[in-house]
Formats: structure tokens, C-alpha cells, sequence
């Protein structure tokens, strides 16, 4: 890195004049590329129809290919001794034990016999013991105001009569969180040791972050079967990559005298894993486990789909019945669900161990683990009492609480008075934007386009970028998902221009005002803790079905990661050089627009990277409310379990995000670079 | 000072990094020139470093960042892989060793302390000093015992239950010098071990360690950037300069006769009577030998006071009391003199 910024230091007058050059060369070209491209929109036509509408006889039939390839797997394909089929279903049927167990703890109780000719052994942990176990875990982690916190996201299930759904949902995530964890650690820590192993896996955790879940729902379905246990194997696909990456990166960060210090004591490359770099990296992995629980509640969410049960199903059933109440109230009990475990996970990161000067090893059983002592003091007591008093047992019926009713009518309310400037307000923007711009996308040529982008990556980032971003977006077109492929680019799109309009002010706003900061930063926390089914239920209630009900949900989906870059990025300025403008009698508005934002540029930018990414994954779920894209392509191959169809839209999807997640950074990288502050 | 055996043999030891770094060697027989690694695209961090490190010595390596002994000081245990050259460890040329081997040797007979202490934040003082001893399979009572042992030596009694974040800097090091002892290895490697610490702390714990040396008598390798700690601490100084050793010896030899002008430049400030001691400027015994007496390793500074009234001579005697020679006041107002 020394030789490009040294060059830049000694700038001569003949590197200037060489560097205005490029740059007029590359304005030029630029000019030239895109004038070809409107020149060929404009008049091509006629002359190849094949460049506006791909013609059939040459489509990939990838679909077809990936069908066959599923029914090969589920029929023929065989390891000798057992079959492909028994291999998955193993290991569904291995994930089922602890599930069981997990929920007879939490839900059913320990039962024996079948169905409703069941007989109860054992009731499940009665409601206030759980509410005492993580309240006793929130003080363990973070002292008393961080239990009081989570008993009173739990107690909140029980009060509005969220408990058994809610125990279901936290049975999955129970399963599913360690399972990841594990799992996402042992292949980083498998990539850590071997590169080349690395360099194949991370395309692969790409495709897996970035392929919408519903697509990999059918395959699963098939493999594991319909039940929680598949909706454990979705989830486990779905909060694997984070982890992984976690892992790679925290073992990086592991200094290397720790390692030269391993390798001098002697540690065998087993004891150099487990005994050195893996509790060293201990703090930055906790980061992963926090992320893998969130991803997997999301996950379990969107998997009652496939028959995972709990909250995600409540959601969805009053989503198709369209009753506003019940699945606001379910929603709002995934809100508190999420808030608790996301601040428990968070305590547990960030916990500092207490230390014991005194050796406790003289001291009593009791006094050496107050807390699950305490803890099975609890559930044994109260199951004691729960056989005498039934409310102890469960949650009372008479003192449950539904604002289910009280939220339609609010919603009621709404409709009632604000209709109009409601309808009016949603009409104004689809009329006038919205649709010619759908309009305007369909209407291109797809050849051009894909050379079009080439370009971009071309100059962005060289002909490597430039053919994996051509090849992707020609497959797209080879399997003929172009259209619906720029109903997405146009939803995804106007999504993401609304959260940058709203984002980066609201960041700018806030990035000098640490108070705000600090407020508007607990509110996008906590937005981003939340599954994003949660959003569909207020959009739809305000704009009922269609593309810009989607759009809303998109947006406050998305928005979260606009405002954080934007602060980050201002943050992040040299406060030297800010110090250097108001010496130089800088306005306010010219340090903002000549200073500050032009240096927090890449950053704002990896910022609206990221809200493509959040605005793709989100816009899938939105296929549950009536738009026509891929998401709604891959929804219902879910509905008609056609494998092959999800997974090339499913694929679509990524591919869009892969293209814009590499231009945008290689443009990043760029402007960094030209900054001189790379 | 007899000369003792050496107990690590560096013999022609190069580390270029860089692609075809190894075949570069072997086709320039190895006398590739800094140049000619430089214009190949390759990195010379060591270069023909040749040295021995006797028994019971403390043989400092003192180099400027970016000279290479860190590189070195890791060529010699091995934990990176020499690209050229022999390094014998008791006559074993470590090089050939197998890894399992190499895990035995640096188990038993190797102990390192690191600059920024590279303590495990998981584990308590107690248990980061029993590591090594834990790795190797001991006994639970036998390594924490020996581990308060090792605390007790440092200074740390009472303090086995607290965690590295819980420390001060010089205590992080102490903990650091303990786990490094906890082995009893007979080769002490210290990579820069007071370097990150406060300039008042650091005398303090160069002072340690010399009491520490004088019980165990441990054979050293000390790596520093600091040219007064290394004339403070060492029996004899190698100086390195990108990646070539350019000077080996005693601290007086280095201080009187530096042998390049790139040594010169670190001697220049260095008080000689600090430095030089009484057997080099002293004269063989003639004529009637004087009444007081002086030991040949006093430094100049240590003996000057004793020229008090009229004392012009004085009588050098070792430690078994035999007579050496004499020192003349005149001979030490010349290296007072000359700074």
C-alpha cells in the first residue's frame, strides 16, 4: 500500500494533467457506453429481438435440471450401505430428540401414549419458573435492571396469552441456536486452518446469505420431511454463514504472540484450538452467538411455513384471515420474544467474568452456583405447588389480557378517518413513480443491460468483476427470469431510494447530537433485533395488499443500516480535518457537503450495500402480500413444492444481490482509494 | 569470565520471505546481497546470521524495529521456519527435528516471555502459569503448586485468583516471566520483555530480572530495541542492522571499539565509566602492590570513588582472592574523560 500513496504524495504537474486526463477519459467513456445503450433501447428493436425478450429456444432449463436432480437424490442416490433419503432422515430423526425434549420441558409436558389418548408424566416448567430462570440469567449476565427487563418481555407473553406459542417458538431456537454455533465454529475453525478450504467455502456462505429462505424451504421439506425439525434444518442454513464468518475472522484476531505462545509451551494443533485460539477469541465469538440466536428466531418465524408452529404461525394465520388484532398482538409478543434474547445474548458478550479471589473450593455446593441452584429450586417448587394450585401451573385465563380487539379497532379507526389522505398519499406515489418506473425497467433490453453492467464492473473493478457480473446477470436472463427479475430491481430499488432519503438525513441529523445518537441508536437496535415478518403486520393494516404495502414493510426493514453507515461514516471523519475547514472559515453547510459527507462517502455507500441486502431479504417475505416479483416467483414454488422453480428464482435473487453487493463495494473500494483513505 | 559451551549454535541462518525466496538462496550459494534481494522482490529480514549463546549467559540481541530480531529470536525456536541455514540446540540441529520432536523440546527445555505479555484473558494468574505444565499433562497438584511456586518467585503471591485485565502492565509481565519459568527451561528466550512497559516500571523490572538471573543462572536470549538495557543486562551483545548481525560481543567491547559507524552512533551517548570495567584497563601487578582493593568486574563509575586523598592505586582481586593487577588513576580519569 506504501508505493500508490507515496506516489500520490509527490503528485508532479505531469501526473495531474495524466490524472485530469483519466478522468475526462473515464467521463467519456462512460458517455459513450451509456448513449449506445439508450441509442440500442431506442431503435434496436427491429433489428434483435432477441436482445429485448430472450428467446425460449435457447433458455437454460435449469429448472427441469434441478427437478430431476431432487428426484434423483430423494430416489436414487445412495452412499451403498444406506440411501441419501435415510441419511437425512437420521438426521431429522436425531434432531427430533432434543426437540422433544425441549418442548415437553417447555410446552407439552413429558406425556406417554399417542395423541389425545395421552397421559401427562410430568407437566412442562411451570410459567413463573421460566420467568425466574431467565430473570436469574439476566441478573447472572447484567445485573438487576437487565432481569427485570426480560422477566418483563416474558411476563408480557403470559399476560396476553402468547405463552404456549411463544414456548413453542423458544423450543426451536433452543435446538437450533446450539446446533449452529456448533456447527458455524467447526467449519470456521476448519477454514481458519486451511485456506484453500476457506477460499471454496466463502462463495458458498455468500449464496447461502443470500438466497431467499423460501427457496430452500422445498428441498428441505423433502429431505427432512414437514414438521419442526425441518424448520430446525432451514434455520440451521439460514444462521450458519454469520457464524462461520464470525469465527474466521475472530481467530484472525487472535494476536500472534497468543499463538507463538501456544506453539512455545508445546500445544498440540488440538490443544492449540480448543485450549488457545478458541477462548482467546472468546469475546468476538460471543458477537456470533448473539447473531446466530436472532437469525435462528427470524428463521423459526418464517419456517412455521413448513410447520414449525409457535409465533411465526399465529402471524401467519391472521395474515390470511387479515385479522389485524391477533397478528399485531402476535407480533408484538416475537418483539418481546426478540428484545429478551437478544439482550441476554448481548449481556453474555459483553459480560466481564466476575473474578473470585477467594478459592471458592471450601465452600458449599450451594454457594459455589447460587444460580441454578436457585434456578431448579424454582421449577421444583413450583411444579409442587402447580399440582395443587392450577394457576401456578399455567398462566390463569381470567387474567390474560387481548388487545387484539382493541387494535382492530385502532386500525379501524384509521381507516375510517385517514382513508383518503392514506389512499391518496399511496396513489400519488405509485401513479407518479412507482409505475413508470416499473415501466421503464421492463421495457429495456435485457442484452444491453448485461453489457451495461459489465461495464460498470469493468471500470469498477476490472475484467475479473466485469465477467462474474456479466455471467450472472446473463443466467438470469438464460432462464428466463428477466421480468420478474426487474420487478425486484424496481422494488428493491424505489425501497431503497425511500430508506436513503429517510436514513441518511435522519443520520446526518443525528451524527453531532450524541444524545439523539444514542436514542435513535436503541430504536434501529432494536428494529433490527426484529424478525422480519413482524414489519408486514402495520403495513398491511395501513395500505392493505399490493406493491407499495411491500415497499413500506421494505423500507422499515431496511432503513436500520442507512442511518447507522451514514452516522458511522460522519463519525469516523478526522476530526482534524473538520478542525482544518472551520479554520478555513468553512459555513456549517459547506463542512457538511465539502468535508464530511465527501469523506464518509465509502461509507454511507457499504451503508446502502447493506439496505440491498436487508431490502432483497425482506422483500421475499413480501410475497405473502401480493406483489409480482421473484419473491413472489419463489412463493409459489413453495405453495406447489416445485423444487426447481424456487431454487433458479431463489437464485435470481442472489445473483441481483451479488452483482449489486460486488459493484457497490468495488466502487467503495474506489472512491477510498482516490480519498486516500485506504 | 570463563567460556563456557554453547548451548545454541546459529550457523548461516537466513529468513527471506517472498515467493521463490528458497531457490534465490541456493542459486546465489548464499551471498545474496541486500540489492540483489531487493531487486528479486524479496524480503531479507535475516541474513547469514551467525552467533553461539553460551551456557548461563544472557546473550542480548539489540536491533532497531524492522532489523529483524524478532524474526531471528523466532528462527531459533523455530516458530517460523528458517529459509536457510543450521540452528544446533545442544549439538541437535533443530531444523531436522520432527514436529512431534519439536513439541517435546519447546515442552521441556524452551521458555518464552513476549512483549505484550500474550496472556490468556480466560485464565486467572494461577492457571496462565500452570498452562505450560497443564499442556504437558501434569498432575493438577503438581503444576498449580508449582505455579505459586513460580508466583512467589515473581512477587505475585495473593494475587493467583486475579485475571490478566485485572493487572497493571509490569504485573501482566511478571505473570509472563512466571509461566515462562514454570517449565524450567534451560534455554530463556525474552522477545523484547519490558518494552511496553513505563519507562520507571521498566528499571524496576530489569532490576528483577537480574536478581531473577542471579538464582537461576538460566542460559538467555534477550531481544530489545534499547541499546542501555542491553549494555545494562548482557554478558555479551549481538547488533543488528536489516538483518545482518554487524557486531558480537561484550558490552566494553562494543562501547570501546564499535565496529561500524551505524554501532558508533548508539555508543556515542553511553557514559564508558557505566560501562567499562576494571579488568579491561587494568595493568598486570608490578612493584609494591597498593593497600586497597578493587573487583575486576566493578565498573569504572563503582571504582572512582575509592581514589580518595591520596589513593592513586588500587589492588584488583577476584573473588577467591586471588590478585589480578592494579588500577591506576590516571587510567580511570581517561575513560572518565572521554565521556
Amino acid at each position: 500500500m506504501g508505493a500508490p500513496a507515496q506516489a500520490q504524495n509527490n503528485t508532479q504537474p505531469g501526473e495531474a494533467e495524466a490524472s485530469a486526463r483519466r478522468r475526462r477519459g473515464a467521463v467519456l467513456a462512460w458517455g459513450v457506453a451509456i448513449a449506445a445503450f439508450v441509442v440500442f433501447w431506442q431503435f434496436g428493436k427491429p433489428l434483435a429481438a432477441w436482445a429485448f425478450k430472450y428467446p425460449k429456444a435457447y433458455a437454460i432449463p435449469a429448472q427441469a435440471w434441478i427437478s430431476s436432480g431432487m428426484k434423483w437424490l430423494l430416489n436414487e442416490a445412495t452412499f451403498g450401505l444406506f440411501t441419501f433419503l435415510d441419511l437425512t432422515r437420521f438426521t431429522a430423526a436425531m434432531i427430533d430428540i432434543p426437540y422433544k425434549l425441549a418442548l415437553s420441558l417447555l410446552s407439552t409436558g413429558f406425556l406417554q401414549g399417542q395423541g389425545s389418548g395421552a397421559v401427562q408424566l410430568l407437566p412442562p416448567v411451570s410459567w413463573i419458573a421460566v420467568i425466574a430462570i431467565v430473570a436469574l440469567l439476566g441478573w447472572h449476565a447484567g445485573g438487576r435492571r437487565l432481569a427485570l427487563l426480560v422477566a418483563g418481555c416474558f411476563a408480557f407473553l403470559a399476560m396476553f396469552g402468547q405463552w404456549d406459542s411463544a414456548m413453542v417458538t423458544l423450543a426451536s431456537i433452543l435446538v437450533a441456536v446450539p446446533i449452529g454455533v456448533v456447527l458455524g465454529l467447526l467449519l470456521g475453525i476448519v477454514a481458519y486452518r486451511w485456506p484453500a478450504l476457506e477460499r471454496a467455502i466463502i462463495p458458498l456462505l455468500d449464496l447461502m446469505q443470500t438466497i431467499p429462505v423460501f427457496a430452500y424451504l422445498v428441498p428441505i421439506l423433502f429431505l427432512f420431511g414437514f414438521g419442526p425439525t425441518a424448520a430446525v434444518v432451514a434455520t440451521l442454513i439460514y444462521a450458519l454463514p454469520p457464524m462461520t464468518r464470525v469465527t474466521i475472522l475472530a481467530l484472525r484476531q487472535v494476536p500472534s504472540e497468543v499463538i507463538d505462545l501456544g506453539n512455545m509451551v508445546g500445544c498440540t494443533p488440538r490443544q492449540m484450538t480448543w485450549r488457545v485460539m478458541v477462548p482467546s477469541a472468546k469475546d468476538s465469538l460471543m458477537v456470533g452467538v448473539n447473531q446466530v440466536i436472532m437469525l435462528s428466531l427470524n428463521m423459526v418465524i418464517i419456517a412455521s411455513m413448513i410447520g414449525a408452529g409457535g409465533l411465526g404461525f399465529d402471524v401467519l394465520a391472521a395474515l390470511r384471515r387479515l385479522d389485524i388484532g391477533a397478528g399485531l398482538e402476535a407480533g408484538m409478543a416475537i418483539v418481546a420474544l426478540a428484545i429478551a434474547l437478544d439482550r441476554l445474548s448481548q449481556a453474555y458478550a459483553y459480560r466481564i467474568a466476575k473474578p473470585h479471589h477467594e478459592t471458592a473450593a471450601n465452600k458449599g455446593f450451594v454457594a459455589r452456583h447460587p444460580y441454578t441452584v436457585g434456578a431448579l429450586a424454582f421449577v421444583a417448587v413450583t411444579m409442587a405447588i402447580g399440582l395443587a394450585v392450577p394457576a401456578v401451573q399455567d398462566y390463569p385465563d381470567g387474567l390474560k389480557v387481548s388487545t387484539g380487539p382493541f387494535f382492530s379497532d385502532v386500525v379501524g379507526w384509521i381507516n375510517v378517518n385517514f382513508f383518503d389522505v392514506l389512499e391518496g398519499m399511496k396513489n400519488a406515489l405509485l401513479l407518479n413513480v412507482m409505475v413508470p418506473a416499473k415501466r421503464l425497467l421492463l421495457d429495456l433490453p435485457w442484452f444491453g443491460v448485461v453489457v451495461l453492467l459489465a461495464f460498470a464492473g469493468y471500470r469498477l473493478g476490472g475484467w475479473r468483476l466485469a465477467a462474474t457480473i456479466g455471467a450472472l446477470s446473463f443466467l438470469i436472463a438464460a432462464t428466463r427470469q428477466w421480468e420478474k427479475a426487474m420487478i425486484t430491481v424496481y422494488l428493491c430499488g424505489s425501497s431503497v431510494v425511500l430508506a436513503a432519503l429517510i436514513g441518511i438525513p435522519i443520520g446526518v441529523l443525528v451524527a453531532e447530537r450524541d444524545r439523539a445518537w444514542r436514542v435513535v441508536q436503541v430504536i434501529i437496535d432494536t428494529l433490527q433485533t426484529l424478525p422480519s415478518f413482524v414489519y408486514l403486520m402495520p403495513a398491511v393494516m395501513l395500505f392493505r395488499v399490493g406493491d407499495f404495502t411491500a415497499m413500506i414493510a421494505v423500507v422499515a426493514y431496511a432503513v436500520a443500516p442507512a442511518i447507522r453507515y451514514t452516522v458511522l461514516g460522519l463519525k469516523g471523519v478526522d476530526p482534524r480535518l473538520i478542525e482544518a475547514g472551520k479554520a478555513m472559515g468553512c459555513t456549517p453547510w459547506q463542512l457538511l457537503s465539502r468535508i464530511r459527507l465527501k469523506l464518509a462517502f465509502p461509507e454511507i455507500m457499504l451503508g446502502l450495500n447493506q439496505t440491498i441486502m436487508f431490502a432483497l431479504s425482506m422483500l421475499v417475505i413480501t410475497a405473502l402480500v401480493g406483489t409480482r416479483d421473484l419473491g413472489q416467483e419463489v412463493y409459489i414454488a413453495l405453495t406447489k413444492a416445485d423444487t426447481g422453480r424456487g431454487l433458479v428464482a431463489g437464485l435470481a435473487v442472489a445473483f441481483i444481490g451479488i452483482i449489486a453487493d460486488r459493484l457497490i463495494s468495488a466502487g467503495a473500494r474506489r472512491v477510498r482509494q482516490s480519498l486516500g483513505l485506504a | 569470565m570463563s567460556e563456557s559451551e554453547a548451548k545454541l549454535v546459529c550457523r548461516d541462518v537466513w529468513k527471506v520471505f517472498g515467493d521463490g525466496a528458497a531457490q534465490f538462496l541456493r542459486s546465489h550459494a548464499g551471498k545474496a546481497t541486500h540489492d540483489a534481494l531487493v531487486e528479486a522482490g524479496l524480503v531479507g529480514a535475516v541474513r547469514a546470521a551467525n552467533m553461539e549463546v553460551r551456557t548461563g549467559e544472557i546473550f542480548v540481541i539489540m536491533g532497531l524495529s524492522g532489523s529483524g530480531k524478532s524474526t531471528l529470536v523466532r528462527c531459533l525456536s523455530r516458530l517460523i521456519e528458517p529459509t536457510a541455514g543450521e540452528i544446533l540446540f545442544k549439538g541437535e540441529n533443530l531444523l531436522a527435528a520432527s514436529d512431534k520432536r519439536m513439541i517435546e523440546i519447546r515442552r521441556h527445555q524452551m521458555g518464552m516471555v513476549f512483549q505484550h505479555f500474550a496472556l490468556l484473558p480466560h485464565l486467572d494468574v494461577l492457571h496462565n502459569v500452570a498452562f505450560p505444565l497443564d499442556v504437558q499433562g501434569v498432575a493438577r497438584d503438581k503444576r498449580e503448586a508449582r505455579a505459586r511456586q513460580m508466583i512467589e518467585l515473581v512477587g505475585l503471591a495473593g494475587k493467583e485468583g486475579f485475571f490478566p485485565r485485572e493487572l497493571s502492565g509490569g504485573q501482566q509481565q511478571r505473570v509472563g516471566i512466571a509461566r515462562s519459568l514454570a517449565v524450567e527451561p534451560e534455554l530463556w528466550f525474552l522477545d523484547e520483555p519490558f518494552s511496553a512497559l513505563d519507562p520507571l516500571i521498566r528499571r524496576e523490572m530489569q532490576d528483577e530480572f537480574s536478581r531473577l538471573q542471579s538464582v537461576l543462572k538460566k542460559t538467555i536470549v534477550f531481544i530489545t530495541h534499547d541499546f542501555d538495557e542491553a549494555i545494562r543486562l548482557a554478558d555479551r551483545i549481538a547488533i543488528m542492522k536489516d538483518g545482518e548481525i554487524v557486531q558480537v560481543g561484550k558490552p566494553e567491547e562494543i562501547v570501546l571499539a564499535p565496529a561500524t559507524d551505524y554501532v558508533a552512533e548508539f555508543t556515542r551517548n553511553v557514559p564508558k565509566a557505566k560501562v567499562v570495567r576494571v579488568r579491561s584497563v587494568m595493568k598486570p601487578a608490578t612493584g609494591r602492590m597498593p593497600r586497597d582493593s578493587v573487583s575486576p568486574l566493578a565498573t569504572i563509575a563503582d571504582a572512582a570513588p575509592l581514589f580518595t586523598g591520596r589513593v592513586t592505586r588500587l589492588k584488583v582481586v577476584d573473588d577467591s582472592g586471588r590478585e589480578l593487577g592494579v588500577l591506576e588513576r590516571a587510567d580511570v580519569v581517561d575513560v572518565m574523560m572521554r565521556g
